[in-house]
């Protein structure tokens, strides 16, 4: 699998290198050998993605010394740069990983950085692709990738919602006089609107509290709790659920909302009238109702000027 | 009074990395510390609790940002979108000084997210040093750039990697973040002595110094900042500051961190050889004799200034 945005690797470096073109084919080179995945045994393939031996590339441009060979100096970059962006996942994704189980996570995520090797300054957008992964290459997570792919999501919500953006909130006194047909309030970028055939954030919530006290229990003497804590949490029963992932006073949170609210924040996020937002959520919308929906999200601060 | 025009901040003192676990400790209890030693990265976030989390640390103390992943050394040019998050966040900081490696990263827009060797050649120098400039000139910060902890070596090298740092600050103007126990990392690594590293870098650009702890494995030291600073390392610190007279002095620690307390006391140790350093500026000597070291024949001082600085 060729790394997505990388160009293919040199054949062959000059042996001078004179200009920062020669600077940047050696780096493409040793780049195209970091991003191969690892063998079970967490070393470096023993194949260079062009057919040569991993270990004539390595000899290539790297230096033995008396101790190390060219091929175990570049796996001791291979490996950090490996155990570095798995790490990342891992910690990013609590839910899926108790999903599919270690050994079809680690799977996953080795292709799925092979593919996507990170494409930003900051690891915190490094599983910005994932759901996309999840959805376009669906053997990783068969049979349950839709639901995979729903958990996928949902924790990339949480890092939007943990710190992305947040404009000035609006307040009553911004639109009083805005007649509905015509005020369009945009929600505030780090809110994600997500629906779900399952409770995933119920799923995830009992993820963290079980590796929490995983983590409580890791000094215990007693191995009552332990035990209990390498419990299996049950996948979720089918089910329709409207979650909000938002934070407030600088923490996350997972709001439920009815199916009706969901039909007109999502109308007011795709740019619809405030108006157009609430007839498109039909008779369940009613008056009252909304009244309460409206106090509440904008005591929460999720809209902003569009 | 500064040790040179790279180091304006000798008042500075002992600092410490800012860290997620002393967070708490610090806003509650608000512990007297020199300086805070932010990395940039984890701030350049479009809002939330790390921005909220920075504000208060600022309202109480100085702070020092130190990047990651600007790589002077990648053939890319530096990213547009990261250098204007990067001066919103100077702004906001109002640092001093900027650092960030002498390593590369990056290339065609991938990362690596790792410190990446460079080639001591002199394309590659003059290279580096162009970004360098370019990245100051667009921040309007100073810049110092740091030494990283190697585990290979190029065949492409024309040079020593302390005369490549010379040759990349002198072309770039800039200053240089000392990280001592990299380089006695890369000197157990790759068999070179550490002193002859210390005695060659061009001391009058020395801004900034790093001290952190190492694992040794069986062929190789891994650079692990998991450990109190280890006494070769000290002993480096104590011949650099003689050198480099006193200079802000920041301890990295960033795996099993332990309490905010533990992690101070060991930074403040390096106060015993600052202290030297001031005594020996009166005249004296409070520093330690230089430890023997299996060495390769000494180079000449101007073994540096030697290099051609065109090719």
């Amino acid at each position: 699998m060729t790394p997505i945005g990388l160009k293919s690797p040199p054949a062959r470096l000059p042996r001078r290198q004179r200009t920062t073109a020669d600077l940047r084919a050696m780096q493409r080179l040793m780049a195209h050998a970091l991003y191969q995945p690892l063998t079970p045994a967490d070393d470096l393939a023993p194949r260079f993605r062009d057919g040569r031996a991993m270990a004539d590339v390595a000899a290539s441009f790297i230096k033995p010394n008396d101790r190390l060979s060219s091929l175990e100096r570049l796996q001791i970059y291979a490996r950090c740069y490996w155990y570095r962006v798995i790490d990342c996942v891992y910690d990013d994704s609590p839910g899926l990983r108790a999903l599919l189980g270690e050994q079809r996570f680690s799977a996953l995520v080795r292709a799925y950085l092979a593919k996507y090797p990170s494409r930003s300054f900051t690891l915190r957008n490094l599983c910005s692709r994932l759901p996309q992964f999840i959805r376009d290459e669906p053997r990783w997570t068969a049979p349950r990738t839709a639901l995979a792919h729903a958990v996928a999501r949902f924790e990339w919500a949480q890092t939007v919602a943990f710190d992305g953006e947040a404009r000035p909130v609006l307040t009553r006194d911004d639109f009083a006089d805005a007649p509905p047909a015509k005020l369009r309030l945009a929600l505030q970028p780090y809110v994600t609107l997500l629906a779900f055939d399952w409770p995933v954030d119920d799923y995830v919530i009992a993820v963290k509290q079980r590796d929490a006290l995983r983590g409580e229990a890791s000094h215990a003497v007693d191995h009552g709790p332990r035990a209990a804590s390498h419990r299996r949490v049950p996948w979720p029963r089918r089910g329709r659920v409207h979650v909000v992932v938002h934070r407030y006073d600088h923490r996350l949170f997972y709001k439920r909302v009815e199916s009706a609210a969901f039909r007109v924040l999502e109308q007011l996020a795709a740019g619809r009238t405030l108006a157009q937002a609430i007839a498109a959520a039909g008779a369940r919308a009613k008056p009252d109702r909304v009244r309460e929906w409206f106090a509440t999200w904008m005591e929460l601060g999720w809209f902003c000027r569009r | 009074m500064p040790a040179n025009r790279f180091n304006a901040f000798t008042d500075y003192g002992i600092g410490l990395g800012l860290r997620v676990p002393h967070y708490a400790h610090i806003l509650e209890r608000k512990p007297t510390c020199g300086w805070f030693e932010i990395i940039s990265e984890n701030f350049l976030v479009d809002g939330g609790r790390p921005l909220h989390v920075l504000d208060r640390i600022l309202e109480q103390y100085r702070v020092v940002q130190h990047g990651v992943s600007l790589y002077f050394g990648s053939a890319d040019k530096p990213d547009r979108a990261h250098l204007r998050k990067l001066k919103a966040l100077v702004k906001r900081t109002r640092t001093p000084w900027l650092s960030d490696h002498l390593c590369w990263g990056s290339v065609d827009g991938t990362y690596t997210h790792d410190l990446l060797p460079m080639p001591y050649t002199f394309a590659a120098a003059k290279h580096t040093a162009e970004k360098i400039r370019h990245v100051r000139d667009f921040l309007e910060v100073p810049i110092c750039v740091e030494n990283v902890s190697s585990y290979a070596e190029f065949h492409a090298s024309e040079m020593t990697e302390w005369e490549f740092l010379g040759e990349v600050v002198e072309r770039a103007d800039c200053g240089i973040l000392l990280d001592v126990n990299n380089i006695y990392v890369s000197a157990q690594n790759h068999g070179f002595d550490p002193y002859d590293y210390l005695d060659h870098v061009p001391h009058d650009r020395v801004g900034q110094m790093h001290i952190a702890g190492h694992t040794r494995f069986e062929k190789y030291i891994l650079d692990t900042h998991d450990h109190p600073v280890l006494d070769p390392v000290w002993k480096l610190y104590a011949h650099a500051t003689k050198l480099c007279g006193v200079t802000a002095t920041l301890l990295e620690w960033d795996d099993k961190i332990p309490s905010f307390d533990e992690v101070h006391a060991e930074a403040l140790k390096a106060n015993e050889f600052i202290a030297g350093a001031r005594e020996a500026k009166k005249g004296g000597d409070g520093f330690p004799s230089r430890p023997e070291f299996p060495r390769a024949p000494p180079q000449p001082r101007t073994a540096r200034r030697a290099v051609p600085t065109s090719r």
